[in-house]
């Protein structure tokens, strides 16, 4: 009956204290609920406390209500925070039990790699690229015009026998000199872009070419017959030797760092005049720094702009090749040319992307 | 290439004291004749001069007879008898020609010979051989073995060998410790190929006096001109020139000398001087004769040829050889004659030039050369065409060291002075009278001047040089100047420069003597003139290299050679791929003589490789040209150079070549993922290979897509079941993806379920647009997704009935994800399940359920036509 029950502030407060200890003990989120409906459930003192306010003479019952808000709000805090406590607590437990050794090797995917050559010559394009010029490419096999007649390499000339050039069969006809023959050959060198660029594109060209090229050199540590080479030519109303020892050097900064440089020897190619060899100054060669031979290059012959079609009056212009296996193997100290060229995985792998 | 000898190279330049072989060979790179290599000697002493005190013929059991000699070799070398006295060695020698009395070099214990040849004593035929009496051929100074050397012979003036004493440095005497520098002449530098042309650049490169010996030989040169007009003049011999055949119009022989020397002894021996510069270019000393004109050639640059004079019937008749014609030459091989081959003939019987005496400026036939018994020798120094003697050399495959210096252009003016160096050694060595009626037939022409602006060696060179300077430089290698007002000049190049043709000729000259170095640095800035940079074909090719990478693929570079071995492992018909191949006439392997038509076959070599050398998991790609032969291509003409071809000439040039298409393809082998504690183990099988497709197609934005063909199409390489053609948009097939044919596997040693793809990359990237990408709204609406599972017959692919779906679903279809594959008895034989999981999404609305019941109801009704039931 309600009218049994007799609001006592210092009981349910005595009571409520009680609650508010055991749930600052409460050691799980099981046990808290539990407090919650033994102290604040229906059976609860402080349920039976405001039930019994409805008794008390009017000029008490405000007082009484104050209390009753008092201890509620303390419970209710003391439970909330208890709450929280516990929660985050079981939480890092949770997260504590799914520790994992983070030093596992984990590839689900591994990377592969670039061939360092042809990660060079992808370099060596972004050079000529980053100076304006364009990229050319020609074929493989080609005809025996481009790779030597269109450079001043007549039938009879020489420097013709000084190649050690793959003939190709095929379809038969007479070379100028009489010699039959397919008049098609494995590109000796990448030369014969010149001309192909000089036709197609026209002046002024800036243009560079790196290729496969062909001579019938068996493969050892320093020779191999399909090789790499980057050709450049630039033709214009203005240009001279100068203006190639200029794009040399910088070439040899891209390649090789801060401090290379190049030098010029007096030589000779059918498709330059004046001609040279060309030194570059390696400062991080083996044993200390020093000239090494890095390519041939010249003032473009003017039987070639004959060929294409330009005036040599008018324009000038110079041209030069660098062997890519050359440059790789001093850059990065490779003794053996047979490493680049047999396609072990182990090889290009050193380089990863090629950096 | 020539070997430049500093005693020899002394007679015509004033060289630098103690000048080193080092100093030379950067003295001569500078001005353009590149060092080959510097030759050292691999000869230490002691050897010494002996004189051969006593040599006692014995006689041994196996038929040899030996000489036990003594040999006094010097107090400092001699033996010591028992009171201490200097002794003679006592040595063993079997050489035929030892006996008391002679001068010998004797090689003592610690002496080290060619070959690593070691001098100790040593016990032999019951004596201690306490050094050795050596031979040419073991000193390394020539072929001769019959015997020992006898300085006696060796060429010694006579003063000269009284003043050799025993103990007297031999390696000094002989010249054995000298290195030799050999040099590379470039083909424009025929002078070079003789010491009066590298004296000259010499002189060039240093300053040093330089005295041209044909300056001074000429001044003794007997003056034809002026006895020819008095009629009592005859000629040594009489020379006709006739050619009926000229290469390019030009005639064969533009000039013939010839010059009589009678009652030489052909037998006198070559002075020493003589012989050891001749073993130190290279060549072996023969006869006096012979010895001479090669020397001469070495000297100055002219081949000479020296014939008996009793054996030639004149007129001696230059000419083209007739059809049919032989010629066996002095190396003892026989010729076919080609009707372009110049022949030096002359005419028996009176059958005017019916016997062959050679071949012009290349080689020698077998008669008419001079022998032991020959007296008076006939001299032929000739200028020929350097085309017509290149040919012949070729044609006959005799390059002779005078078919190269013909080739290379020989000077015009020389065969007088070459003659009267020939006849003076002659004379001397050979006690001759030389004649002084030579026969001279001379039609050289001058060169032709060349009209040179100095302002090209700035126009082309960038090098400030004075005028002065450049006449001075032009005069001093031997032109001749005219003009200079304004600047230019008429050049008169020297005869011994014929590559002196063109302005830029004469500024090489200047800029190589002014020095390469004074020429200035500048970085030319390119014009911006159309698009630069890489275009889009170059740049997606980067993009697939790098992609393949990135997915786990290691880039190679493989040789392009493949031959029956492959084509064999390849499971292809040899004979039908030899026709549409491109093969080549000279290749490096016999049986790899044809170019690649697919990448995979070289690529599969390389991963052999790897597997042999025990690695694993081998997974490859290359990006490179192959070869596709037409058989039906026409023939690609042969144009001159030096003129531009017309557009059909060039496109004819083109038309022959070859198809050269940049492919891409790659391999995969052994475990796409490894057993680990992340994964299981899983083999490489065709999924793997088509994932790198995909990879590749999404990576250029190519859609490209696979056919299942026939296996007949797709050829015996692949697994009929588990491979496919890969298709442009078009339908136009550009590769092949798939497992390899077990067989091929077993061929190559490959493991099971090896995959592999190729892909024609330059047919895909012109198949695609190099336009921007246009973006398509995005819609905001939100996504009703739906799961369809078909049962459809097994022949039904994946990609056909996702085509069905998403033609179906149209506009408004998202993405198509194909999640599960299933078959199984409970479907029935040849059915299979396939479930996709669709999304849709409109642009304007938000889809609500009617519409996507509506979507799939269309769906289930065009899937119907592939036999397709939607599964409850």
């Amino acid at each position: 009956m309600a009218n049994d029950v007799t609001f006592d502030a210092e009981a349910v407060s005595a009571e409520v204290a009680i609650g508010i200890s055991k749930i600052q003990e409460a050691s799980d989120l099981q046990e808290l609920k539990s407090l919650r409906s033994q102290y604040a459930g229906s059976d609860s003192a402080m349920t039976q406390a405001s039930k019994a306010i409805g008794s008390l003479p009017k000029d008490q019952k405000k007082e009484a209500g104050k209390v009753m808000g008092g201890l509620r709000a303390d419970f209710g805090r003391a439970l909330s925070l208890k709450e929280h406590e516990l929660s985050e607590a079981a939480e890092a437990q949770a997260l504590a039990e799914e520790t994992v050794d983070m030093t596992l090797p984990v590839n689900r995917r591994p990377l592969g790699a670039r061939h360092p050559l042809a990660k060079l010559l992808e370099d060596v394009e972004d050079f000529f690229v980053s100076m304006g010029w364009q990229i050319a490419q020609g074929p493989e096999v080609e005809a025996e015009w481009y790779d030597f007649d269109a450079l001043n390499f007549g039938p009879d000339h020489p420097a013709r026998q000084m190649q050690d050039t793959f003939y190709v069969k095929g379809n038969q006809a007479k070379d100028a000199a009489g010699f039959v023959g397919s008049n098609m050959v494995m590109r000796t060198h990448t030369s014969p872009v010149q001309a192909r660029s000089l036709l197609q594109r026209g002046v002024p060209l800036y243009v560079a070419c790196p290729g496969r090229v062909f001579r019938t050199d068996e493969l050892d540590a320093t020779h191999t017959p399909v090789f790499h080479q980057c050709e450049a030519i630039a033709v214009d109303k203005h240009l001279t030797m100068a203006d190639l020892k200029g794009v040399l050097d910088k070439l040899a900064v891209a390649m090789f760092g801060e401090g290379a440089k190049t030098r010029l020897r007096p030589s000779y190619f059918p498709f330059t005049e004046p001609s040279a060899e060309m030194d570059l100054w390696f400062p991080d060669k083996k044993g200390g720094p020093g000239w090494i031979e890095w390519g041939g290059c010249g003032m473009v012959n003017p039987n070639v702009l004959r060929s294409a079609g330009i005036d040599p009056d008018l324009y000038s212009g110079f041209a030069f090749g660098v062997g890519m296996e050359r440059t790789l193997l001093l850059r990065h100290d490779i003794n053996d040319m047979h490493d680049l060229v047999e396609g072990d995985v182990r090889f290009s792998e050193q380089f990863v992307m090629g950096e | 290439m020539p070997m430049v000898d500093i005693d020899w190279l002394s007679d015509h330049v004033k060289l630098a004291e103690d000048l080193s072989y080092e100093q030379l060979a950067a003295d001569l790179v500078r001005v353009g004749l590149e060092e080959e290599m510097i030759h050292r000697s691999s000869v230490t002493g002691p050897i010494v001069v002996g004189y051969v005190v006593d040599a006692t013929p014995e006689p041994q059991k196996n038929g040899k007879t030996i000489n036990w000699c003594h040999v006094d070799v010097g107090d400092a070398f001699n033996d010591k008898d028992k009171q201490g006295n200097p002794v003679p060695r006592g040595i063993v020698c079997g050489a035929p020609n030892m006996a008391a009395g002679e001068k010998v070099v004797v090689t003592l214990p610690g002496a080290v010979l060619p070959g690593d040849f070691r001098i100790e004593p040593r016990k032999t035929y019951g004596h201690v051989s306490d050094g050795m009496c050596a031979s040419e051929r073991e000193l390394g100074i020539g072929d001769s073995h019959d015997g020992i050397i006898l300085l006696r012979e060796h060429g010694f003036s006579e003063d000269e060998y009284e003043a050799l004493k025993p103990g007297d440095d031999a390696i000094a005497l002989l010249h054995l410790n000298n290195p030799i520098l050999e040099i590379n002449i470039t083909p424009d530098r025929g002078y070079a190929f003789s010491y009066r042309g590298i004296a000259r650049e010499y002189h060039n490169s240093t300053g040093a006096a330089f005295t041209d010996p044909v300056k001074q030989l000429n001044r003794v040169v007997p003056d034809i001109a002026a006895a020819e007009v008095d009629p009592s003049y005859q000629p040594d011999v009489e020379v006709e020139i006739e050619d009926d055949n000229p290469i390019h119009d030009v005639v064969g022989c533009d000039r013939y000398y010839a010059r009589a020397i009678h009652h030489v002894d052909t037998e006198a021996r070559t002075p020493n001087v003589v012989r050891r510069r001749l073993i130190r270019a290279g060549m072996r000393p023969i006869s006096l004769p012979v010895d001479v004109t090669n020397y001469v050639m070495l000297d100055l640059g002219q081949p000479l040829h020296a014939y008996d004079l009793d054996k030639i019937a004149p007129p001696i008749v230059v000419r083209r050889a007739h059809e049919g014609e032989e010629l066996l030459t002095l190396d003892g091989r026989k010729h076919e004659l080609s009707p372009e081959d110049l022949l030096i003939t002359d005419s028996p019987n009176g059958e005017r030039s019916s016997r062959i005496l050679g071949l012009a400026g290349v080689m020698g036939g077998m008669y008419g050369e001079v022998t032991a018994e020959t007296k008076n020798i006939l001299i032929e120094a000739a200028h020929f065409d350097p085309i017509s003697i290149a040919r012949s050399a070729r044609r006959h495959k005799i390059p002779s060291e005078a078919s190269r210096r013909f080739e290379r252009g020989v000077d015009t003016k020389l065969q007088p002075a070459a003659v009267q160096e020939a006849v003076e050694m002659l004379t001397r060595y050979g006690s001759g009278e030389a004649s002084h009626e030579p026969k001279d037939l001379d039609n050289t022409v001058k060169p032709r001047d060349i009209h040179f602006k100095a302002s090209e060696v700035k126009r082309l060179a960038g090098l400030d040089c004075e005028l002065n300077r450049i006449s001075e430089i032009l005069a001093d290698i031997g032109c001749r100047l005219g003009g200079g007002g304004n600047g230019e000049f008429t050049v008169a190049p020297p005869t011994w420069r014929p590559d002196l043709t063109q302005a830029c000729d004469l500024v090489e000259e200047v800029a190589r003597l002014v020095g390469y170095d004074n020429i200035p640095v500048v970085v030319p800035s390119a014009p911006v003139l159309g698009t630069s940079g890489l275009d889009a074909t170059q740049r997606r090719q980067r993009w697939v290299a790098n992609t393949l990478a990135e997915y786990g693929l290691v880039e190679t570079l493989s040789y392009p050679f493949v031959g029956d071995e492959d084509f064999k492992a390849f499971g292809v018909d040899a004979e039908r791929i030899k026709h549409s191949s491109v093969e080549l006439e000279n290749p490096l392997a016999g049986d790899r003589p044809y170019l690649r038509r697919s990448l995979l076959m070289t690529l599969a070599l390389t991963v052999q490789r790897n597997i042999r050398r025990g690695l694993q998991n081998v997974g490859i790609y290359e990006v490179g040209r192959v070869f596709l032969w037409d058989e039906q291509a026409p023939a690609i003409p042969a144009l001159p150079g030096g003129v531009r071809p017309s557009d059909d000439e060039l496109a004819a040039l083109d038309a022959g070549l070859p198809e050269q298409p940049t492919h891409v393809a790659g391999i995969l082998t052994g475990d796409a993922e490894d057993a680990g504690w992340l994964s299981e183990k899983r083999p490489v099988d065709w999924s793997d290979a088509v994932e790198v497709l995909h990879r590749i197609s999404d990576r250029l934005g190519a859609q490209l897509r696979l056919n299942q063909a026939d296996p007949d199409e797709i050829g015996p390489s692949w697994h009929p079941g588990r491979s496919a053609q890969i298709l442009l948009s078009d339908g136009s097939v550009v590769g092949t993806v798939g497992e390899f044919h077990p067989k091929v596997n077993a061929a190559l040693g490959l493991p099971a379920h090896s995959a592999a793809f190729e892909l024609d990359f330059t047919a895909v990237s012109s198949s695609l647009e190099d336009a921007p990408v246009q973006a398509k709204p995005i819609s905001a609406f939100p996504p009703v997704h739906q799961d369809l599972a078909f049962t459809v017959p097994r022949s039904v692919t994946a990609q056909q009935l996702q085509d069905v779906i998403a033609q179906a679903a149209g506009d408004d279809l998202e993405s198509i994800r194909l999640f599960d594959v299933f078959t199984g008895a409970q479907l029935g034989e040849d059915v299979k399940s396939l479930a996709f999981a669709v999304t849709f999404r409109s642009p304007v609305k938000t889809l609500g359920a009617e519409d996507s019941e509506h979507l799939r109801g269309v769906i289930v009704e065009q899937a119907a036509q592939l036999g397709a039931q939607l599964r409850a």
